[in-house]
């Protein structure tokens, strides 16, 4: 015998939500540990707060930051570029490129960025000029002494673009993999060539799939970034730390250092999302919606109290069009 | 050798293999102009492999394949055949339409740009010119109201209905359809074969591989029954279905009759 509640046939479904005591329980445990972390940061007499907030603005640790966002922006639009042809190279019919491609990542991959780094600095012990000519004759073009031609920010954009694009071309690849052969079938039966459609019908598509790792990638490259110091190039680390050898205050530029890398991360996540959702186009019958459009439909929901889904389905119809 | 036959599509002693498996073993048809061919046959009898190796998405082993006169995939220069570069391939596969199981839209698309990609991007076409084309296309597969979906906002049936306008927009002399309706639910089924039906007379040269029977018994003007890569029998549907000669087709039709 159960009890039937009366409805109407055109009501939601308005039900009291199940209770999740032992959610309640954790949570309340983990903010109380947090809070006694912060604290004790907070109240550490060997801190001395106003140096945090007084060289947060310093003009030279703004340069560092500015010179770290740069060399994080080239250094991954290299980096992306070579990855695609190594990729690409990796996948082809030639065994030549594939030996190439494969040989690079083996190499890049498996040295440590730092000794890269390292060694394009040192570069000028190595080959005191950089010449262009024929190769294996006497004939030369031009030569440059390697140290005018590569100082060290060059040196360490091109270690940083080097050593990711070894890591990038395993990504892409995987992309271009996840790429139902059938795509590349119909693509050729169009009369479409095999560059057309690697560049218009499986890039396009493969994106979804190589987006976010390449995000995580782009964190890991601001933060190598501070690798840099080791060759004297002034980014936000280097400009952190030669502040901290005149005035001593190590662990209160390293905060600085650290909340200005929290900050550029977190708005790096910013274009990721839209970038997802611009190459998630057609996968989804709706697309997600934009947090701002997520905040709007919790306050919806907030004040409709309903479980309904209506809202957010008339914000998804609004996005599409 | 090169004057224009009143034939489509000539295959001749087509061979092909799969590692050591012998897929096609010495296919040979032709297919008049304007004429509408069936294949049937149990699956894995290589009527698909057949179908892929016309425009060369599988190369062959053995015979030749030409399409409106023309060598697929070689040119033959003296008695030496040679292997095309890819645009050349390209080139003739403009020529030859290929409708899919799978549909293979490109799902990063709508259905406009699917249709309107490659005369735009291969071919040359305006783009005021190639959309208002695709347009048009959609409205012959009745999907006029659904020009900016995309695939996966699409049902099966008119996803198919899609891909074909989208094969339609390169104007092939030669539509292959590789069992177009295989993957549809059963209701989907008849708009696609409506789609093909009015295809057929409207003078397009098809190559169907199919499991519809009463779709080739009314629409097909000479059926092929291919089981472990011959060519078993062929020829006016009506002789085909209601008097097979052969053993194999008397059992394939009572399977699926």
């Amino acid at each position: 015998m159960t009890d039937r509640v009366d409805f109407d046939d055109s009501d939601d479904v308005v039900a009291v939500p199940l209770r999740h005591p032992g959610r309640w329980i954790a949570a309340v445990a983990i903010l109380l540990v947090l809070a006694a972390l912060i604290h004790s940061l907070w109240t550490n007499t060997n801190i001395i707060h106003s140096s945090i907030t007084e060289f947060l603005f310093d003009p030279r640790i703004i340069k560092g930051v500015g010179l770290t966002i740069f060399i994080t922006v080239v250094s991954m639009v290299i980096a992306t570029i070579l990855a695609i042809v190594l990729a690409v190279m990796r996948m082809s019919a030639n065994p030549v490129l594939r030996a190439v491609s494969f040989g690079y990542i083996w190499f890049f991959r498996g040295t440590p960025l730092l000794v890269q780094i390292v060694f394009w600095g040192y570069l000028g012990l190595l080959y005191s000029q950089i010449a262009a000519g024929i190769p294996f004759t006497s004939i030369q073009f031009f030569a440059i002494d390697t140290n005018t031609l590569i100082p060290a920010l060059v040196g360490g954009v091109i270690a940083l673009s080097l050593n990711e694009a070894a890591y990038a071309a395993e990504i892409v690849r995987a992309g271009l993999l996840s790429i139902d052969h059938g795509q590349r079938e119909a693509a050729y039966s169009l009369g479409m060539g095999p560059g057309y459609t690697l560049r218009r019908i499986v890039l396009p598509q493969a994106m979804k799939v190589i987006i976010p790792p390449m995000g995580n990638e782009t964190i890991s490259m601001l933060k190598n970034t501070s690798l840099l110091a080791v060759v004297a190039v002034a980014e936000l680390y280097t400009a952190a730390t030669q502040i901290s050898a005149q005035n001593l205050r190590q662990v209160e530029l390293l905060i600085v250092a650290s909340a200005w890398y929290l900050f550029m991360t977190t708005v790096l996540s910013i274009p990721q999302y839209y970038l997802e959702r611009r190459f998630g186009r057609g996968t989804a019958r709706e697309l997600p919606l934009t947090p701002f459009q997520q905040l709007k439909a919790a306050i919806a929901r907030g004040r409709g109290r309903s479980n309904s889904r209506r809202e957010v389905a008339q914000l998804q119809k609004g996005s599409l069009s | 050798m090169t004057q224009p036959s009143q034939n489509m599509v000539e295959a001749r002693s087509v061979r092909k293999w799969f590692g050591s498996n012998e897929v096609l073993k010495s296919i040979s048809l032709e297919v008049p102009r304007g004429q509408v061919l069936c294949l049937l046959g149990p699956s894995g009898s290589g009527k698909s492999t057949f179908l892929r190796c016309i425009n060369h998405l599988e190369t062959i082993d053995g015979g030749r394949i030409s399409v409106d006169g023309e060598l697929i995939g070689y040119t033959q220069r003296g008695d030496k055949l040679h292997e095309m570069k890819p645009k050349e391939i390209a080139r003739q596969r403009r020529g030859i339409g290929m409708v899919f199981q799978r549909f293979n839209l490109f799902p990063h698309l709508t259905a406009l740009d699917n249709i309107v990609e490659a005369p735009q991007g291969v071919s040359g076409v305006p783009k005021a010119q190639a959309r208002e084309r695709a347009v048009a296309l959609l409205e012959r597969v009745g999907l006029a109201d659904r020009v900016d979906a995309y695939p996966a906002q699409l049902s099966g049936g008119q996803q198919q209905r899609v891909a074909i306008a989208r094969a339609l927009a390169m104007e092939p002399k030669l539509m292959l359809f590789d069992e177009p309706t295989s993957a549809l639910d059963p209701e989907l089924v008849g708009d696609v074969l409506d789609v093909m039906r009015d295809l057929a007379a409207s003078g397009m040269t098809m190559i169907v591989v199919t499991h519809e029977i009463g779709f080739s018994r009314e629409v097909a003007d000479r059926m092929v029954f291919m089981d472990g890569g011959v060519v078993v029998e062929s020829g006016k549907p009506a002789d085909v279905l209601d008097n097979p000669q052969h053993e194999r087709t008397q059992l394939f039709l009572e399977s699926v009759l």
